[in-house]
């Protein structure tokens, strides 16, 4: 079963206070950087691009490209920023990673930076994570100290200046215009594209932003070569990623494998399904990524295949729901989410989130008519595509794609008079009631 | 001025089936409107940078020119043109439709039901739109949707009341603050569908542009406190106008129910304001409505030595006598004031010469100097060197003398909008780093208050901006109390081929160079000196001969008067504490044999007149505004008032009475008898020489008191506007650093000059060590009442709390 498993970015997180820069270095780390150093920068480029890493923060562009876009004739400072701010519900892999490992990170950092021709980098952090926050800090101070960070690291000649950045709590700042905003001190907005940041980015200067996962993963690409990383995963995606198995699994957790694993494995890794029950749907990228179903079980998770299905793969956040969860009341907690986080900036998504909340709490309660669904269907319609961001569009999936695969049971709920559900049955507290 | 056609590429898009070819970069939204059709829009505005955040423009794109389409609908705000692009809007596309109502619904589930009762219901374009392409039944409220609700207005200045249920987020205020003003005093706070404008608890909107927002704004979320809950769009009548405030001749436009002004707008002028006005020119009419309106003739009565009131013909023939009679024992002098139209100032002009036969004639009320007079004569009258859009084309403007935020608001938003696009450099010879420089990304050359002369001789020298025929020089009409000052701008002009302009503060300033209320200048900028224009002049008015030394000006008049020299005064609408020097006015005033007074509201020169005509406001007579580029602005009236005339009116009725006809009783026909007198097309007026520059001493302990006046003070024309005032900024004197240090905390200080002393707040301004700044006329009586006289030393102490 394990055998599944290729630890790359976790293989160092059992260790004793791996979190340390000397913990870190025992197990090899940095010997990328070092080899990095030894490159041109383009060849590191190059390394990536050959590798077909793509974002690991859910869109998958490849990340090669993206440092390629940077205009290397532009007399502006050039800037990378990480993307650390991961608020997605259901997806939990950046955060464990910077606890664990944020040396990974780091060098990841130094890497990409000196590929891209920056000495600024930034690693901008959800706010509410102050304990990773420290971390990075005490990471990053260890690696000043150390001669990785600062001056003329490794004696290279190249000069790197790292901050780390704590956001203040808002699930936009994690759309990377949003990001940048709130990283020069504004308020956290989408920007209007283009300019892309990589044209004009943080400071209106070259920017790359990149997933920490992303970054993560560069000293291993460095080290062991593309071919090596390569070789894993499936034919447009590659490498190996980290799952986040959450819900109603005996084991929850990060499980890092190849891109391509179907989630009958990843149940499998996890233990299976909580006892005596069975799958009902899923999430296969975090809330924003349309729902699935049992159906889709055997399904390869690349990105290709999710998007075949019509979802995404996303981040890889599984949340996994038993027959006991009521996936009204499961997605009028995560429209809930969205209408909370919309940023304000655009009409359908402001708009669009406080009525569609509205409108699925009725539902929930067992008010309203078939037709309300339409409803429903339609709102999500004028919001999805149409909203300034990727936010409107993803407070629209689980509603779609959850009366897609389970209108009977909204259908239900208005039959019923409210909701046909026990809502204790899917709780964690209730497995501890069966047991005793 | 260029002769040579601009350039433009041009792009072909097919919009609706119809190809159409427009500039490059033209948004997709504005292309449309080439062939007729109007996406709904909120956010956009076409000054404004596009941001694209309500989404009601959505339109589909099949082919973004590069033969593959977008797959999403895509926000028509946003999308500039691109060759051989193809777009499919409402009008032809049901996706578009539907994109369009679905964005129309969200707007419309938080928006109240107000409309009955908000001051932009009829002329809203939120109600329209949701018109013309939305559902006419909500589901929201079907649906039983609770709206999210807000306390009803909250003041977000004095002036400005948000509604913030009614509010859209469209932007547009928030970018007008940011983008066109300078003032980011509002901002957007929490997020999701309790997004709104908020300010910062200490720091309410206050701007000189604010009522700017209430125009652009698409529904009823801004209102003003002056106009809310007054009328319906509806019940008003509309007329277009110019402001009067100054001589930047904004359009703007007038409302009126009634019989009363409502409220003023902006009007829409590429060309002079764009589509902005200042708070003053949009909220400051209720002077014409004050109650000591004058409404009337008065005639002092020959018993009791009281005023009473008076018939106009008792009253024409009572000025026309003893004008008669101080005309023959003295002469008269005629002091027009600045806020005239053209077509008045040619009436008094003509009249001082026709009927007073007398050159001593000037429409400065304000500290003025013979230089200046000659500048005006040789440099300014009949010439355009400069327009509002030279100022975004030039590469340097220099001000001299002249705050453009408070003294021009129309060229400050013209220069800021050139400094902000990167090529126009703003230089300011000038005390102190204003508010308004800083917001033109503008660079002070620090100037000792009276010291713009040596500041101007060594400026390009010094500078490190090229000063060359790219350049404009704006010189204001402060500029006239430093000795040599103007001079100095003349050469720096003909040394660098720069472009000089002249700008003055009021609205009827240029055109009375224009028409020669100046003791050096008849109509038309004939020299006084010029025999020939001389006799040009006496022709076409069909007189023997014109008086030919040339006149006393302001300052003389007065003096003469006081003497006894001068028998009788005409005067027009002239604030006494505006002159060099007001005590010597009253004085005059009280001494002068004779004084006619043509005035709007009773006014300390009315009630020491004797005879007081009533005169019209701007909204009750046409005219003609010439603004500082010497651009004219004609105007139509907004009321058609009978007992309420022009001051040409009344001076051809004097005129008459004195058997001296001026052949004009309307402003129609003074304006055909000025069309046909016609500009000079003799030779200019010479130079005059730099007047002779005494070496002024600081004593010790004394500061050079620089002084102008902001916008909002306590002019005349401001009386009663609480609202307004509320918004103006406090009367506060500026101290250099080291004199600020030496006060050691002290709140307060007290100004002491020639003329008495003034205890106001201080602050501390990057000014020269031997200047020191208070607003002219924001504290009492106004600086030259209270205070200095001009171009005099103060001293400066601390008030103990």
């Amino acid at each position: 079963m394990t055998d599944m498993l290729t630890p790359v970015l976790t293989a160092n997180w059992g260790t004793d206070r791996s979190w340390t820069l000397d913990a870190y270095e025992a197990q090899g780390g940095y010997s990328g950087l070092t080899k990095a150093l030894g490159m041109s920068q383009d060849d590191v480029i190059t390394a990536v691009k050959d590798s077909g890493l793509r974002g690991r923060g859910g869109a998958g562009f490849p990340t090669g490209m993206k440092w390629g876009f940077i205009p290397q004739d532009n007399p502006n400072p050039k800037y990378l920023v990480v993307n650390a701010d991961e608020s997605e519900p259901g997806t939990c892999k950046d955060i464990p990673l910077m606890m664990a490992s944020p040396h990974t990170l780091i060098e990841g950092v130094i890497i990409s930076s000196y590929a891209i021709r920056a000495n600024h980098a930034f690693i901008y952090v959800r706010g509410e994570v102050l304990h990773v926050v420290r971390r990075l800090r005490a990471a990053v101070a260890e690696a000043y100290a150390a001669g990785k960070l600062g001056k003329d690291i490794n004696g290279s000649g190249y000069d790197l200046d790292l901050v780390i950045h704590a956001g203040a709590g808002a699930y936009i700042c994690g759309e990377e215009t949003a990001l940048l905003d709130s990283l020069e001190g504004r308020r956290g907005q989408p920007r209007l594209r283009p300019p892309f940041p990589a044209v004009a980015g943080l400071y209106a200067s070259p920017t790359v932003i990149n997933n920490v996962e992303s970054i993560a993963s560069v000293p291993s690409i460095i080290a062991n070569g593309a071919d090596w990383f390569a070789s894993m995963g499936t034919e447009k995606s590659k490498g190996y990623v980290i799952y986040s198995l959450s819900g109603h699994v005996k084991q929850p957790g990060q499980y890092e494998a190849p891109l391509g694993i179907t989630l009958r494995e990843l149940i499998d890794l996890g233990g299976g399904m909580r006892q005596g029950h069975s799958l009902k749907f899923w999430t296969p990228g975090g809330s924003s990524t349309p729902l699935l179903t049992a159906e889709h079980l055997d399904m390869p998770l690349d990105y290709e295949a999710v998007g075949a299905a019509g979802s995404m793969l996303g981040t890889r956040a599984l949340q996994i729901f038993d027959e006991t969860t009521c996936v009204v009341r499961a997605v009028l907690r995560w429209t809930e989410f969205y209408k909370h986080e919309s940023c304000g900036k655009c009409t359908p998504c402001r708009e669009g989130t406080w009525w569609l909340a509205q409108t699925l709490a009725r539902l929930e309660k067992g008010q309203g008519t078939e037709e309300d669904l339409d409803v429903l269907l339609d709102q999500c319609d004028n919001i999805l595509g149409r909203s300034f961001c990727a936010l409107g569009d993803g407070a629209t999936s689980p509603i779609s794609s959850s009366i897609a695969h389970f209108r009977d049971e909204y259908l239900a709920h208005l039959t019923h008079g409210g909701c046909p559900f026990d809502p204790m049955a899917s709780t964690v507290f209730a497995r501890e009631e069966a047991l005793s | 001025m260029t002769t040579t056609p601009e350039k433009t590429d041009l792009v072909t898009v097919t919009i609706d089936g119809i190809q159409v070819s427009v500039p490059k970069d033209t948004l997709v939204i504005r292309a449309a409107e080439q062939i007729g059709v109007q996406v709904p829009r909120f956010c956009d505005h076409p000054l404004l940078a596009p941001v694209g955040a309500c989404r009601q423009c959505l339109v589909e794109i099949p082919d973004a020119g590069n033969g593959r389409g977008m797959p999403k609908p895509q926000a028509s705000c946003t999308i500039p043109v691109a060759e051989g692009m193809v777009v499919n809007t409402q009008v032809t596309s049901s996706v578009a439709d539907k994109a369009q109502q679905g964005q129309m619904e969200f707007l419309l589930i938080n928006h109240p039901l107000d409309c009955p009762v908000c001051d932009k219901g009829g002329e809203c374009p939120l109600q329209n739109q949701a018109m013309s392409n939305g559902r006419g039944e909500s589901r929201f409220a079907a649906t039983g949707g609770v709206k999210r609700t807000f306390e009803k207005p909250i003041n977000i200045s004095a002036q400005i009341l948000l509604d913030r249920e009614r509010c859209i987020v469209c932007q547009r205020c928030t970018r007008f603050a940011d983008e066109i003003a300078g003032d980011p005093f509002i901002a957007l706070v929490e997020r999701g569908a309790q997004q709104q404008i908020g300010i910062a608890h200490d720091a309410p909107f206050l701007s000189y542009f604010s009522g700017n927002t209430i125009q652009i704004c698409p529904v009823g979320a801004l209102t003003s406190a002056d106009y809310r809950f007054r009328s319906r769009p509806f019940d008003l009548v509309s007329t277009p106008s110019i402001a009067e405030h100054d001589s930047c001749g904004s359009a703007i436009r007038v409302d009126h129910r009634r019989g009363k002004v409502m409220r003023r707008l902006a009007g829409n002028d590429p060309e002079v304001n764009e589509e902005w006005i200042t708070d003053k020119d949009r909220f400051a009419f209720g002077y014409a409505r004050q109650s000591d309106r004058l409404t009337h003739p008065w005639v002092r009565d020959t018993e009791t030595g009281d005023l009473r009131p008076a018939s106009w013909p008792e009253a024409f023939t009572v000025a026309a006598r003893g004008l008669a009679a101080a005309h023959t024992s003295g002469g008269v002098g005629v002091l027009t004031g600045g806020r005239l139209i053209a077509e008045d100032a040619y009436a008094y002009s003509k009249f001082a010469r026709v009927v007073l036969q007398t050159n001593d004639i000037d429409f400065r009320a304000r500290p003025h100097s013979a230089e200046e007079a000659g500048f005006l004569a040789s440099e300014v009258v009949l010439r355009m060197p400069v327009t509002y859009s030279d100022l975004e084309q030039a590469s340097v403007v220099v001000l001299a003398g002249l705050e453009p935020e408070d003294e021009a608001g129309t060229i400050f938003l013209r220069l800021r909008k050139a400094a902000m696009k990167g090529h126009t450099k703003v230089l300011a010879i000038a005390p102190c780093t204003t508010r308004g420089l800083r917001k033109m990304k503008g660079r002070l050359v620090a100037t000792s208050a009276g010291a713009e002369r040596e500041a101007l001789e060594t400026l390009a020298e010094e500078s490190p901006e090229t000063i060359d025929a790219n350049a404009v020089i704006l010189v204001g009409e402060r500029l006239a109390t430093t000795p040599g000052a103007l001079t100095a701008a003349v050469d720096l002009a003909r040394a660098t081929g720069a472009r000089l302009a002249w700008v003055p503060r009021r609205a009827g300033d240029r055109g009375a160079v224009e028409t020669g209320c100046l003791p050096n200048l008849l109509p038309g900028g004939r020299p006084v000196t010029d025999a020939s224009a001389r006799v040009d002049a006496a022709t076409a008015w069909g007189v023997d001969h014109l008086p030919e030394q040339v006149g006393r000006d302001g300052a003389a008049i007065i003096a003469a008067a006081a003497s006894g020299e001068l028998a009788g005064l005409v005067v027009g609408g002239v604030d006494l504490d505006d002159l060099p020097d007001p005590a010597a006015a009253r004085a005059a005033l009280a001494s002068a044999g004779f004084v006619v007074s043509l005035e709007l509201r009773e006014t300390e020169v009315t009630r020491a007149a004797d005879v007081v005509f009533p005169v019209a406001p701007a909204s009750d007579k046409a005219g003609m505004f010439v603004t500082w580029e010497g651009r004219p602005r004609t105007f139509d009236a907004v009321f058609s008032n009978p007992g309420s005339l022009p001051d040409l009116r009344i001076l051809s009725g004097i005129a008459e009475e004195s058997g001296q006809p001026l052949g004009f009783r309307t402003v129609a026909e003074a304006r055909s008898q000025m069309n046909e007198v016609g500009p000079w097309d003799g030779e200019r007026a010479a130079p005059v020489g730099p007047p002779k520059i005494k070496v002024r001493r600081l004593a010790r302990n004394k500061f050079w008191l620089a002084t102008w006046k902001q916008l909002l003070d306590n002019g005349a024309m401001l009386r009663g506007e609480s609202a307004l005032l509320a918004t103006a900024r406090p009367a506060v004197a500026r101290v250099p650093q080291a004199t600020y240090d030496v006060l050691a905390g002290a709140s307060h200080v007290t100004l002491t000059g020639d003329r008495g002393q003034v205890t106001v707040p201080v602050e501390v301004a990057d000014l020269p060590e031997d200047t020191v700044w208070l607003p002219a006329n924001n504290t009492g009586n106004g600086v030259y009442a209270d205070l200095a006289s001009p171009g005099s030393a103060v001293t400066v102490k601390a008030v103990k709390a």
